[in-house]
């Protein structure tokens, strides 16, 4: 297990580097942001100034470590926009990012499992139709038309929700289902199959020939099992749910740290693109590599390997 | 003379398949005494397996189907049992032993957690009494330092050992009837014969019934006191281990008896194989299944079904279902090549 | 009852997934012919005209009305699908081709470039795709050629990795391993033995990213970082018509359902093929 975990942490690691490295390439193509800071028509010699302050006429490479040395300390500069440290303006909207990722995870979760059990045990009757049809359309339709969709229903037509905006638990209520709707439609369709798979398996038959209440073999040998690549996909989700969340925040005029980075790339902040790109990045990291130590935990095979 | 513990009549099993309707096993009827070893033996799809899964509800249904027949075991008909009796006989007093523990063990779940749950199940232990019970009974299957063993994971445990944790899992409530399917097809056969002593040792001290299916004449031989051959969802001979291993009546014993490797045979002769496939069941043939595969075939073989029976010459208690009289047309084939 | 309804689950939605997607594709092809309006140019005077189905007052021919700009919707929905469908199948192809090469040479090398480009592929892996698209159309700057690009680079990394687990396999294989005895060259055993064998698995995995691909085009236009104006796109409508919310509901409603037709019929095509070409998941049991 100790192996394993070290393991994990060194690859963690690794992403993080990468990361932070595609990040600052990436962000160095963008073009040079001293050009936006100076008023038109300021003269080379304040341009020269201002890039020695940014530490921009030193080469590519050199600036790459005084980079990586930097946000090792947190710090990725300050914000063009709001003249204060980028990583402080992205943590600040840290908490609102991760409220509605997490509601729309678990709520997505749970709704998940429970439709995709009730697909596997109905196996050809019209409840598994009904549940793959629902999980077939909730792959389909890209999460920022519905949430257009149910902003028209609730909030314009009906006027039961806010249009969007952020504050209080019916801000939360239509973004967050609209995410569920997504992350649900996902767990259901594996579920429904990775069940359908393990029912069929040898120690199933060992379970019931033990003459097991059907509950405690659906949730401790079937369940178990099937469960196990559906850890994994939570993490899938996971990224898809912070990365998604520039599209999400925009719609909702939810105020995230995706919305700051579209309002960011408008303005040509750098520094809070960077920070808020490599904080989502990190803690997406952070998710997989707790995700892994659940998977070691679940499934005792894995800790062994490697 | 008491009451037969198991009493098996004319039980028919099909399944529904896309392809047609599968009869898999056919008027199957047979009884076990107390205390007696039954060996089932008979290829793959000969239905030897599914009758018994069938009959303890272990069949996927649908497909499955069970078309006629009773079983009765203690007097009640299994068959008539709602699918709670069942639960409450299944891994109480009827244990199970399947075919590669590999894949038959949750892979998730400690060796502790796959044994204790018959025994809280049935016998209604705490978990710590029934801890108790399931690290004597690791001992018992012989695994070395069962205390320590217990909480670990299946794929920690060699393939010999496993068999031995799922033998102790068929064994934990005492059961009167213990159903081994296979038990010990995926082992080497070093570690199979170490685990065929163990259950002739344990079998010996708990006077348990058991049922060994299996495809293999050689396990049987060192272990039943009768042996059933089937084929083709029907029995097609039955009766104590020695009178048949002596003189099969069946063609398809003499087959498989044939294609045992021999002490003395081993080196010099080629084994033998029964020729032919065995039979769709999608459409069982008319009369006996084997007839198209028996170089002995008559051809009433090919139109009438034989019934299972004692002819005459057979030692007590030894049945057949054929037409053709085998020993003598073996005797007969001896004396021409003379 | 039961039969019925596994059968249409089972086959029924791949021949809905072609139907629609054969219907988008035709339709796509057939624009300039099909007598639309243009989808660029409006009139002033049909601004957010209704559908005319709707009954309500229309007077203009726009079955599904226009936008704020008098343009006909089902016109720029249906070009629209021209820009979006060559988009995205060119990125999955573009994808594919890197993918699927660096699958092979990472599967047929294995040892350290193996270590490398699955290492390389971890890394992407923990930069959630929006993000790493987004950063990279703010980089480079969104046009047609940078948006194949950025989806492309979204989409190598899947291929990649199912190629190489299957190029594992292959390169134990009877056909390959003589081919190498008899000498052989590399590049010859990769394209002559290999490549023909990792094709199906690659065109799954295409399929299934084509919808993925839709999608994230759609969303990068519906955050103005995709395929420029005046060129009609999905997302940009949607974009655009969130401001008519209140007033004019198909502006919205439309391009969406077309993002939903689309990716849902290449979805179903994709779970079809896969099913299709792989028995051990057909049928019963």
């Amino acid at each position: 297990m100790i192996r394993y975990l070290l393991g994990k942490l060194a690859e963690s690691a690794i992403a993080i580097w990468g990361v932070v490295t595609i990040v600052f390439f990436v962000t160095r193509i963008l073009g040079d942001p001293s050009a936006l800071l100076l008023p038109i028509g300021a003269s080379p010699e304040e341009m020269a100034r201002l890039q020695a302050d940014l530490g921009l006429d030193q080469p590519l490479f050199l600036q790459y470590l005084s980079y990586l040395g930097n946000i090792a300390t947190g710090d990725f500069g300050q914000s063009f926009q709001f003249g204060r440290p980028a990583m402080g303006v992205v943590l600040e909207r840290m908490p609102a990012t991760m409220e509605l990722a997490f509601t729309a995870l678990i709520l997505g979760t749970l709704l998940g499992v429970v439709a995709g059990t009730i697909a596997a045990l109905n196996r050809g009757r019209l409840a598994e139709l009904v549940v793959m049809l629902f999980a077939l359309l909730g792959q389909a339709t890209p999460v920022f038309w519905l949430g257009i969709m149910l902003i028209l229903f609730f909030a314009v037509d009906l006027r039961w929700l806010p249009t969007g905006g952020y504050g209080t638990p019916a801000h939360l209520v239509l973004p967050a289902f609209t995410l569920a709707v997504f992350v649900s439609a996902s767990i259901a369709r594996l579920l429904r199959s990775n069940l359908l798979d393990v029912l069929k398996e040898d120690y199933v038959r060992t379970a019931r020939a033990k003459g097991l209440m059907p509950r405690v073999i659906l949730v401790w040998h079937v369940g178990r099992n099937a469960l196990i690549p559906v850890v994994t996909m939570i993490g899938i989700i996971m990224g898809e749910l912070l990365g998604g969340s520039v599209v999400t925040e925009t719609v909702f005029s939810w105020p995230g740290v995706g919305r700051l980075i579209i309002q960011a790339i408008e303005t040509k902040d750098f520094p809070v693109i960077q920070a808020g790109v490599a904080l989502i990045a990190f803690i997406f990291v952070v998710i997989n590599f707790a995700i892994d130590l659940l998977y070691g935990l679940l499934d005792p095979r894995i800790r062994e390997r490697r | 003379m008491t009451a037969p513990l198991l009493e098996v009549k004319n039980l028919s099993v099909v399944f529904d398949t896309e392809g047609g309707t599968v009869h898999a096993v056919n008027d199957v009827s047979y009884t076990i005494e107390a205390g007696e070893t039954l060996g089932i033996v008979g290829e793959s799809g000969s239905g030897k397996s599914v009758h018994v899964l069938a009959m303890l509800g272990l069949i996927p249904r649908p497909p499955g189907r069970i078309v006629s027949g009773s079983v009765l075991f203690e007097g009640r008909d299994l068959l008539k049992l709602s699918e709670a009796e069942l639960r409450n006989i299944r891994g109480g007093r009827i244990g199970f032993v399947f075919q590669d523990p590999m894949t038959s063990l949750n892979p998730v779940l400690t060796v502790e957690r796959q044994l204790i749950e018959p025994l809280t199940r049935h016998e209604g232990l705490s978990r710590r009494k029934a801890r108790e019970r399931a690290v004597e009974l690791l001992d018992l299957v012989g695994i070395p330092s069962a205390d320590r063993r217990i909480g670990q994971y299946p794929h920690q445990f060699s393939g010999g050992m496993r068999q031995r944790v799922m033998i102790a899992i068929g064994l934990a409530c005492s059961p009167k009837l213990l159903i081994a399917d296979e038990a010990t097809t995926a082992l080497d056969v070093t570690v199979q014969a170490q685990v065929l002593d163990l259950v002739r040792d344990l079998k010996k001290r708990f006077g348990t019934t058991v049922i060994w299916i299996t495809h293999d004449m050689g396990v049987v031989a060192g272990l039943a006191d009768n042996v059933q051959v089937m084929y083709g969802g029907r029995i097609m001979e039955r009766g104590p281990v020695r009178s048949i291993f002596k003189q099969p009546h069946s063609a398809y014993t003499w087959g498989l008896l044939r294609s045992l490797p021999h002490g003395e045979t081993r080196l010099t002769k080629r084994l033998y194989q029964i020729p032919g496939q065995p039979p769709d069941l999608t459409e069982p043939p008319v009369g006996d299944p084997f007839a198209p595969r028996n170089p002995f075939a008559t051809p009433r073989c090919f139109t009438e079904t034989p019934p299972l029976r004692q002819i005459e010459g057979m030692a007590p208690g030894h049945q057949v279902a054929a037409w053709y009289d085998l020993p003598a047309l073996l005797a007969a084939e001896q004396g021409t090549e003379r | 009852m039961r039969s019925f309804f596994s059968a249409l689950l089972r086959s029924k939605a791949g021949l809905f997934g072609w139907i629609i997607l054969s219907i988008f594709v035709l339709a796509a092809l057939l624009a300039p012919v099909l007598g639309l309006d243009s989808p660029v140019r409006g009139s002033l005077s049909a601004r957010l005209d209704p559908p005319t189905w709707t009954g309500l007052f229309s007077p203009g021919p726009h079955p599904l009305g226009t936008d704020q700009l008098g343009r006909d919707i089902l016109s720029r929905i249906i070009y629209g699908s021209r820009v979006t469908l060559a988009v995205a199948a060119a990125a999955v192809i573009l994808g594919g081709i890197v993918g699927v090469g660096l699958g092979i040479v990472a599967g047929y090398f294995r040892g350290m470039t193996d270590r490398i480009l699955m290492r390389l592929v971890d890394i992407q892996l923990a930069f959630p795709l929006m993000l790493l698209a987004l950063l990279v159309v703010a980089a480079l700057g969104p046009s047609l050629r940078n948006i194949i690009i950025v989806l492309a680079l979204t989409s190598w990394i899947r291929y990649a990795r199912i190629i190489r687990g299957q190029v594992l396999a292959v390169r134990e294989r009877e056909f390959v391993q003589s081919a190498r005895a008899i000498g052989s060259g590399t590049l010859r055993i990769m394209f002559r033995h290999i490549l023909p064998n990792v094709l199906t698995p690659a065109l799954v995995v295409g399929t299934l990213e084509l919808a993925r691909v839709i999608i994230m085009d759609a969303a990068l236009s519906f955050l103005g970082l995709g395929v420029p104006p005046p060129a009609p796109s999905w997302g940009r409508m949607l974009a655009d018509g969130r401001t008519y919310l209140s007033t004019a509901w198909w502006i919205v409603t439309f391009p969406g359902l077309a993002i939903v037709l689309t990716v849902l019929s290449v979805n179903l095509v994709g779970d079809w093929l896969r099913d299709y070409f792989d028995p051990k998941q057909r049928g019963l049991k």
